[in-house]
């Protein structure tokens, strides 16, 4: 990320809150938004224009879950782990996806830099559980073999479109 | 051109054209717009069913507002969480009450022909019980049983549309507290209506607002707490979703009463489309001059703001949440003092949830007494509740304080799905405890929940049938409280992964029985000494499984076979090949198990085998295994 367009972007987003420090959460928000992680030159850059020390701007991006600070697949998949998901059988989902993903030890995104998987607690559609996400777009009432085949089809148009390109 | 300031007199005004045009709105579509239909598709539904109806030259309109009058026209509404999300994507068409369950874009051209047009009913998408089909919502048993107060224009309004909340009574308590009362009196009212905080503890908001106005004067906040966090609860979400207007008029009138000037709502990252209705509806009351400097001409100037949160737990502990609002790590602090005297900024803040704010003009407009009169003496109004787990009907459902287990579970939710049998129900999530078969008939409400190990908690009902392990599910609460917890004090980081693996230990029948004194002792002392609610609550789960459901923790650590994790009990068998009948296995087991005559084949009888493996060991011709 540590082109200059980037950074500069980062800039505009910082001077966006005027550089309030108390923006930093939103403002890191921003960042991952865009870029869907937060690297180590866009933490010394934010940390640089609020006038705050880099250590403080880690910690609160280490806090908390929804920051990262390595980069992320193209499709964000995130199963839903709450309790009304759990009780309906979530966690063979998880477990389906890892195995497909052939995610290994701590690594959460896949080898073709495709697809990330997470975990989330609970999305509020207890109703349709078990649910998962992809890029935030809810898909209800889940199971492995739905999940791995949503996956594949979201690969088979992605080798498309690299086909046709 | 310069924007016509607001008044009371052309607010009485907008509100008498409103209703005016309310009253003419003959015929109404309603399409769920919550989260959960949204995933079902209803938006799709919702573009599509409007195209048709345009394409036959049918009037549509999607908002109340006087240029688009036209008495005939089809008044399309994506309304807040109508609460069955079971049957999803819901349809709803007024003046008829007919209700459409598991709605597809397919059914559009059906729906459109007979129903629209035609005015009958497409039998198929009524919803259906026992053989009968309810073709009118208010007639299903899961509605009828309840009491809609709080969410009442939820699933019936059109969330982004302030006309109709004003024309619904809306912003007229607010009118009311801002000319007809002084602060002590809002305070007071809301202290006698006995609304307690729906947030949790359930503190009385009354005086939660009335330590807050005590405080010096300057500049004191009001915060609102979206950040519902516990898994399996979603009331929050679906009033910021549905309803995010009574949330802002809650929250001036707590101003009001405060004399604060600035406002936070606090939101979990996870809830875009409530982060999204409750920007438009900040908007739209800024547009009118709800909000802003100098409201209606008075001294009283209300900015309000949003805080999305970024994925922590904590966040939802007073002190956490203000920190997280300062940009800083959501870390709560030692009280006191408490939030009234010293919260976000350093300043007196009052903080209370969505559900209570919610509450807050519904008392205002139709008086304490009003409120008191629903429920119990001691916990007054209705409480909102997520229904889900192993339940036919999960949803978000509304009933009075005081409703018993049974009648929730039971007659709204339709029993247990598939069939099956009862077991617990996590009530208070994560912080909460299980209650059991023996509780179904208590009085849900703040005082008999605390009295037997529950909070109500932000009101999470997980139901769990017969297949459940008890144990399991309270090792499932203690991982995610042990990943949630922030680190800051010892007990609760250190104890809660000590807790965690024991009881990974246990599930995985590795446990002993000294393993279950060591979790009794460390819930105490956990309980006791962590810093803030989350830790002091994590053993919850934990201390009422071990009470209500101790045999199943014996079955993980004596009988190392739990029946719901491990499935039906292999047991022990003794081979009549190799079997000498020399009577070892015999003289070993402890159970009495193992019967047979000298240098004959011995065998075990399973239903008293322990699978203890006495015999297996002491047998000197390799002749007992597990069951093939």
């Amino acid at each position: 990320m540590a082109n200059p367009d980037v950074l500069k972007h980062v800039a505009e987003i910082v001077d966006g809150y005027d550089c309030r420090r108390e923006a930093l959460i939103a403002i890191l928000q921003d960042i991952q938004n865009e870029y869907k992680y937060l690297s180590t030159e866009a933490l010394e850059l934010v940390a640089d224009k609020l006038g705050i020390g880099v250590a403080k701007v880690y910690s609160v991006a280490t806090f908390y879950e929804n920051f990262s600070l390595e980069a992320k697949g193209k499709y964000i998949v995130k199963v839903c782990c709450g309790t009304a998901c759990h009780v309906r059988k979530s966690q063979p989902i998880y477990d389906g996806l890892r195995e497909y993903l052939g995610l290994k030890g701590k690594q959460k995104t896949s080898g073709d830099g495709l697809f990330t998987l997470e975990t989330v607690a609970c999305l509020g559609a207890c109703g349709l559980s078990p649910v998962m996400t992809v890029n935030d777009e809810v898909y209800p009432k889940m199971t492995p073999e739905s999940a791995i085949a949503l996956l594949e089809s979201l690969r088979e148009k992605e080798g498309e479109s690299r086909a046709q390109a | 051109m310069p924007k016509r300031k607001l008044t009371r007199e052309r607010l009485d005004a907008l509100r008498a054209e409103a209703k005016t045009l309310l009253a003419a709105d003959s015929r109404e579509v309603l399409i769920c717009a919550g989260t959960g239909c949204i995933a079902g598709g209803s938006l799709n539904i919702y573009d599509r069913l409007k195209a048709l109806c345009e394409e036959r030259g049918l009037h549509t309109r999607v908002s109340l507002r006087r240029e688009e009058n036209d008495a005939d026209a089809l008044h399309f509404k994506k309304t807040g969480c109508h609460g069955f999300c079971e049957m999803g994507p819901l349809l709803q068409i007024e003046p008829d009450g007919i209700l459409y369950t598991h709605v597809k874009v397919e059914d559009c051209e059906e729906i459109l022909e007979k129903t629209i047009i035609g005015g009958k009913v497409v039998e198929r998408l009524l919803y259906e019980l026992d053989g009968v089909k309810y073709p009118k919502d208010a007639e299903i048993p899961f509605y009828q049983r309840q009491t809609r107060v709080v969410l009442e224009n939820c699933g019936a309004t059109d969330a982004e549309d302030l006309t109709e909340y004003i024309a619904r009574d809306g912003y007229a308590a607010f009118e009311k507290a801002l000319f007809e009362m002084d602060s002590e009196e809002i305070c007071r009212e809301i202290l006698d209506s006995g609304l307690r905080g729906r947030g949790g503890a359930g503190f009385p908001a009354g005086r939660k607002w009335d330590s807050v106005r005590k405080q010096p004067e300057g500049k004191k906040y009001v915060v609102c707490n979206g950040d519902e966090g516990d898994p399996g609860a979603f009331m929050d979400r679906s009033i910021m979703e549905g309803n995010p207007h009574s949330i802002i008029e809650g929250m001036l009138i707590a101003a009001l009463a405060a004399g604060s000037d600035e406002g936070y709502i606090y939101v979990r990252a996870e809830y875009p489309l409530a982060v999204d209705r409750l920007r438009t509806a900040i908007a739209k009351a800024e547009e009118l001059g709800l909000l802003g400097e100098k409201i209606m001409g008075t001294s009283f100037s209300f900015r309000l703001h949003i805080n999305r949160g970024a994925g922590a737990f904590v966040c939802g502990e007073g002190s956490a949440l203000t920190a997280s609002i300062e940009g800083k790590r959501g870390m709560p602090r030692v009280k006191p003092p408490r939030t009234v005297e010293h919260g976000l900024w350093s300043r007196p803040t009052v903080l209370n949830n969505v559900e209570t704010y919610a509450n807050v003009p519904l008392i205002i407009r139709k008086g304490a007494q009003w409120f008191r009169s629903i429920g119990t003496e001691k916990s007054s109004g209705t409480k909102a509740f997520a229904l889900t787990g192993n339940v036919v009907n999960t949803g978000l459902i509304e009933v009075p304080m005081g409703t018993t287990l049974r009648e929730i579970i039971f007659d709204i939710g339709g029993g247990i799905k598939d069939g099956k049998k009862f077991k617990a129900v996590q009530i208070g999530g994560p912080a909460g405890g299980c209650l059991t078969e023996e509780h179904l008939d208590m009085p849900l409400d703040f005082d008999s929940l605390k009295s037997v190990g529950a909070i109500i908690g932000s009101g999470g009902l997980v139901v769990m049938d017969e297949d459940t392990c008890m144990v399991e599910t309270a090792r499932f609460f203690m991982s995610f409280t042990q990943n949630e917890s922030c680190g800051k004090c010892v007990p609760c980081r250190e104890g809660t992964k000590r807790m965690l693996e024991i009881l990974t230990r246990i599930v995985n029948n590795e446990g002993t029985m000294a393993d279950l004194d060591l979790l009794e002792s460390l819930s105490d002392t956990i309980s006791e000494a962590a810093l803030c609610g989350l830790g002091q609550a994590a053993c919850n789960p934990v201390k009422s499984t071990l009470k209500y459901f101790r045999d199943e923790y014996l079955a993980h650590v004596v009988d190392k076979h739990c029946p719901h994790c491990n499935g039906k009990k292999k047991g022990l068998v003794i081979d009549p090949e190799k079997c000498k009948g020399c009577g070892k296995c015999r003289k070993n087991c402890p159970m009495e198990a193992i019967s047979g005559e000298v240098r004959k084949p011995h065998t075990i009888d399973i239903d008293k085998c322990i699978r203890c493996g006495a015999c297996e060991s002491n047998c000197p011709f390799g002749a007992i295994s597990e069951e093939a």
